[in-house]
């Protein structure tokens, strides 16, 4: 499992730089997109992989951190998915209105 | 009020006052100027209050904590010295204040001007009466700052521009160097405290870092005090108002270095470094100010000159480091300040009457203002060092150490003869300034008839001069005894022997004094027909314009060099600079690995295999590399794609033990893929291949090295990834969290606990953002211009519109309005479903996953679907999201609930949690982090709905805006 993560993160993250470094503005926010996917899995995997043990404790009482995936950095990614739509969404606009003022949707902001 | 207090009290009251009238109308000239009147009369008070206990050897102090630490408090020191600099800031400021009042005109914003004048006063004050040497660079780049703003007061003229500029410039950086010498100062002493490092004299003599902070000192004071080299920007500063440069260039600003050569002078004097540096500068400057004030056609640039010439005399007495040099310094500085500051208003006054301070133009002026010529000649013969008058007895005793032996140098030795010429051109420009504007024919073409001017202008030149006559007069029963105060401060208790009398007998520095009288005389005659024919600026050094290579090395370092840098290091465009950023990052990453070697296999045993998670990960991969692949030409392809590879991230984190996450990450798949649905309408059409059969190589080479560059980032995060997975994990926080979660958050959704409980604070910073996103999403669509091209109706509408207006019981929008009516239908039903749904997951999300997040985003999803099902009108006829309103709401109640914890005495954003018995939901977790979660919730779906609903609007508004543009 961990090796197939472990490509799988690399995956994204090199068809997210290849976006990034690419001149239109639409590929550079698909490539900022999978750039998040690939880091949220990246933070995420830092917890270890656990199969069958969501951090959901049993019942009332102290709960036995052995027995379940790592709590925080998933808390720290749930917020991040959060935030990256937030971003997503402002690169969206920026873009749009980057390219009304310039005329051009090149990331330099003209044809060259 | 202790001393201590009342000094704290004189050192507020012009910042105090200056805030004050920085807030009075425009015109209110006569409350402005009665105000800044009132507070340097005032502190005049307040100083003159404490001179008991200063005449007492016995500083009055008030030390406030404020950096304990760091040895650094806030700290006032009044002693001798900074008693008379104080006496002098106030007293003359107030006498500049009562001419400034007359001076502007009721065009100029006057209460602004007041308000800089006091803010300069106070930190003119601050420099003078700190105790801390950090604290003294504080307010000394405060003076330098506020002198900007004096000097550009008139900002609407190039001169008061580039003049304010260079003050700021020269004295800033001086600033800086002085700075860095009161730091080294500190390490040396181990203390900032002046009362410690004017005891530690010795100890800095004696340190290897004495030459750096000499020099360093001396740099910040030099610049201040116009010492050549640094001598240029003063002339320039005279494109100020004449109050401010009455101000600025007799009693405070330039003193200021004096003031910090005087204050340090027990420290750092009486060596061969501090003379061999400080000498020449003084020499230097003394004669170069005296010999350019001899040929200046402005009134007042004869004066800024003649005040750099004195500035070097006072410079050089500092710089001969013996006791009595000090004392005759320390004279000479109350002297130049009382006949300088009455010189120029004398020279404003002119101005002010006559319109212009040109010498060529004025001329016989006594027979229009007969007693403001008489105050200006006395002043004048007060600057020339004539007996009677105090700039005499300070003259006096500057040649007598000139004569005296210091050194025994070559420089030394040669005093007396610099001293003597210094003292005859004085003597040639002092004359020059009384026979040029008071005597001759009458003015021909002057601007307006002069005449005197108001009485309460004119008094403080009276004021003035008195003092000038009753200290030549009679010294010792004026200035002798506060002299002698000052003096106690800076060369100890044992003051050398000194008489401040008129008449000494036939010395060697009165001797001196008549060739400097007859000289100067005989060398006003002897240049007056080459005076009289007109040229600007001195012989000789006409052509060496200090300005010039100021201004050459500003546009060479500030322009021309960055320039180049620019041109070399930067780029206007975005794909090289992210290409740069990424290499960098790789490189960062790779170069550890390169030199510690790279091991990827960790110790921790393997998770067990599973082909059909492989399988999951080839379609994701699939996904993200025809993403990669499509989005150029194939938009929607590639949103396709980019959701296939979100939806496998959420089922890897399903997988893999964390539900939250996977719910959190589908919800959010779908509104991402709405929002860019949304955006692609925006975007410009399928773009023609530039390169129609192949690409220029220099493109291939570009296209090649990104995907080089993108797989080695690949390569090495997956790398980097399998490594971290491998290897055990440490002891962490996360132990602290499962443990307390239940005990201590109420929670068994561990996840959700520390969201909204432990890290509480995070989430909170968090939600802001979002807020701060959706409002810029909102406020860059309500200005939006969309690109020209897309502002038509697109192909569809247009196609379908064509249609219905071909059809005869048609009319345009049936089509629309007809399209899938079933899912339409299922979908205006779901939303009490979906809003369920999310009611739901709010409400088990302390204890099952969901929670605040999942739950409002699912509620977004609940309202976009009715959008999509209805349209944007129909949606808004019928319901009212106000997504404005639930952002301020859930803001408010996230805070609030976090406030409420002080209520009870806890710190921000403490819990609360018990369990209750509700009827029929059953027993049910009440948290105080519920209604914390209930605030995320709502910022969560106002934020969301706000983004998407802003841009789905953009639509609308464009049919809205073409049809109003059909109606005309």
């Amino acid at each position: 499992m961990e090796i197939v993560l472990a490509i799988g993160i690399g995956v994204f993250a090199g068809s997210g730089v290849w976006l990034l470094l690419r001149p239109r503005t639409y590929q550079v926010i698909i490539g900022l997109s999978l750039i998040s996917y690939a880091v949220n899995l990246f933070i995420f995997s830092m917890g270890r992989l656990k199969v069958g043990a969501p951090p959901i404790l049993p019942g009332p009482g102290v709960g036995d951190p052995a027995t379940m995936a790592d709590p925080t950095p998933q808390a720290l990614v749930l917020t991040a998915i959060v935030i990256g739509f937030a971003m997503t969404a402002l690169f969206l606009v920026l873009l749009l209105a980057a390219r009304g003022l310039t005329g051009t949707d090149h990331v330099n902001g003209r044809e060259d | 009020m202790s001393n201590g207090q009342l000094l704290l009290l004189a050192l507020l009251l012009p910042f105090a006052g200056s805030a004050l009238a920085a807030f009075l109308p425009t015109h209110a000239r006569n409350a402005a100027g009665f105000m800044a009147g009132a507070i340097a009369v005032a502190g005049c008070g307040l100083i003159v209050l404490m001179y008991g206990s200063v005449a007492h050897g016995e500083p009055v102090r008030l030390v406030l904590e404020w950096l304990p630490m760091l040895g650094i408090n806030v700290s006032l020191r009044l002693d001798g010295l900074a008693w008379l600099f104080a006496l002098l800031i106030f007293g003359i400021g107030a006498l500049v204040v009562l001419y400034a009042r007359y001076y502007m005109s009721a065009e100029d914003p006057v209460p602004r001007f007041f308000s800089f004048l006091l803010a300069f006063m106070g930190a003119m004050l601050g420099v003078v009466l700190s105790g801390n040497l950090v604290q003294i660079v504080f307010f000394w780049e405060l003076t330098s700052l506020f002198s900007f703003l004096l000097i550009g007061y008139w900002h609407h003229t190039a001169a008061a521009r580039d003049g304010a500029r260079m003050a700021l410039t020269v004295t800033g950086a001086g600033g800086l160097c002085l700075l860095v010498g009161v730091l080294l100062i500190g390490r040396i002493v181990g203390s900032y405290e002046l009362d410690e490092v004017l005891n530690a004299g010795g100890l800095i003599r004696s340190s290897p870092l004495y030459v750096p902070v000499v020099v360093l000192v001396l740099l910040g004071a030099f610049t201040k005090s116009a010492q050549f080299p640094f001598h240029f920007w003063l002339p320039h500063a005279m494109a100020a108002p004449t109050p401010v440069s009455a101000y600025l260039h007799s009693a405070t600003m330039v003193k200021a270095g004096i003031f910090l050569m005087t204050r340090l002078w027990p420290v750092l004097a009486g060596t061969d470094t501090w003379f061999y540096l400080v000498v020449p500068a003084g020499l230097i400057t003394l004669l170069v100010g005296a010999y350019s004030a001899i040929f200046q056609q402005d009134l007042k640039g004869l004066l800024a000159y003649s005040t750099i010439s004195h500035l070097g005399l006072i410079t050089l007495l500092l710089g001969l480091g013996s006791p009595l040099s000090a004392v005759a310094a320390i004279f000479h500085t109350v002297n130049h300040a009382i006949f300088k500051a009455s010189l120029f208003m004398a020279a404003g006054i002119i101005d002010h009457e006559t319109g212009t301070r040109d010498l060529r133009k004025l001329s016989g002026l006594f027979r229009y203002m007969p007693f403001t010529a008489t105050l200006a000649m006395v002043a004048a013969a007060a600057m020339a060092g004539t007996p009677l008058l105090n700039g005499f007895l300070s003259k006096e005793m500057f040649f007598a150490e000139a004569v005296e032996n210091h050194t025994g140098s070559l420089l030394d030795d040669s005093l007396p003869y610099w001293a003597t010429l210094a003292g005859i051109f004085s003597v040639t420009y002092s004359l020059r300034f009384i026979t040029g504007v008071f005597f001759g024919p009458p003015p021909t073409d002057l601007p307006r008839m002069p005449h005197e001017p108001p009485h309460w202008m004119r008094f403080p030149i009276e004021f003035l001069v008195l003092i000038c006559l009753l200290i030549g007069i009679v010294p010792s029963y004026t200035v002798g005894p506060l002299l002698a105060n000052a003096a106690r401060a800076v060369i100890g208790p044992d003051l050398p022997y000194y008489s401040l009398a008129i008449w000494h007998g036939l010395t060697w520095a009165l001797v001196m004094s008549i060739i400097a009288m007859i000289g100067g005389v005989a060398l006003f005659l002897g240049l007056r027909t080459y005076l009289d024919s007109g040229v600007e600026g001195p012989p000789l050094v006409r052509e060496l314009k200090g300005q010039r290579i100021f201004e050459r090395m500003l546009v060479v370092i500030s322009w021309q060099l960055a320039r180049t840098l620019e041109r070399a290091l930067g780029s206007r465009r975005l794909q090289p600079q992210l290409r740069i950023v990424v290499v960098v990052a790789l490189l960062a990453a790779v170069s550890p690995l390169w030199l510690r070697g790279m091991v990827a296999d960790g110790t921790l045993p393997l998770t067990a295999f599973d082909p059909a998670f492989a399988l999951l990960w080839a379609v994701g991969a699939g996904c993200a590399i025809a993403a990669a692949w499509q989005a150029k030409f194939h938009r929607f392809a590639a949103l396709v794609l980019l959701g296939g590879a979100g939806l496998v991230s959420s089922i890897t984190f399903a997988w893999l033990s964390a539900p939250d996450l996977a719910l959190t990450q589908l919800l959010v798949e779908m509104v991402t893929t709405v929002l860019l649905l949304l955006g692609l309408r925006w975007l410009p059409k399928r773009i023609e291949e530039t390169y129609p059969t192949s690409p220029p190589p220099s493109v291939l080479v570009r296209r090649y090295a990104d995907l080089a560059i993108a797989t080695f980032v690949g390569i090495g995060i997956a790398i980097i990834s399998y490594a971290m997975m491998t290897r055990p994990l440490g002891e962490s926080v996360s132990r602290y969290f499962v443990e307390r979660a239940y005990i201590g958050g109420g929670g068994t959704n561990v996840v959700n606990v520390i969201l909204v409980d432990f890290r509480g604070f995070d989430t909170l910073g968090e939600v802001v953002v979002l807020c701060l996103v959706g409002l810029t999403v909102y406020a860059l669509l309500r200005r939006f211009r969309p690109a020209l091209e897309s502002i038509e109706a697109p192909e569809q509408q247009r196609l379908q519109d064509e249609y219905d207006e071909a059809a005869p019981d048609r009319t345009p929008g049936d089509t629309v309005a007809d399209y899938l009516w079933i899912p339409r239908l299922v979908m205006q039903w779901l939303f009490p479903v979906i809003a369920t749904f999310a009611v739901y997951l709010f409400m088990r999300g302390h204890d099952l996953p969901g929670g605040g997040f999942a739950a409002g985003i699912t509620l977004s999803i609940a309202f976009i679907v009715q959008y999509m099902a209805a349209g944007t009108r129909w949606v808004e006829d019928h319901l009212r999201v106000l997504p404005l309103r639930w952002m301020g709401f859930g803001l408010l109640i996230a805070g609030a609930t976090g406030a409420g914890s002080w209520w009870f005495g806890y710190p921000f954003l403490t819990t609360h949690a018990r369990y209750l018995d509700w009827p029929i939901v059953g027993k049910f977790p009440v948290a105080s982090a519920l209604m914390f979660d209930l605030g995320i919730f709502a910022v969560v779906v106002g934020a969301t709905v706000l983004m998407l609903v802003a841009l789905a609007h953009q639509s609308l508004r464009r049919t809205r805006s073409s049809r109003t543009a059909e109606g005309d």
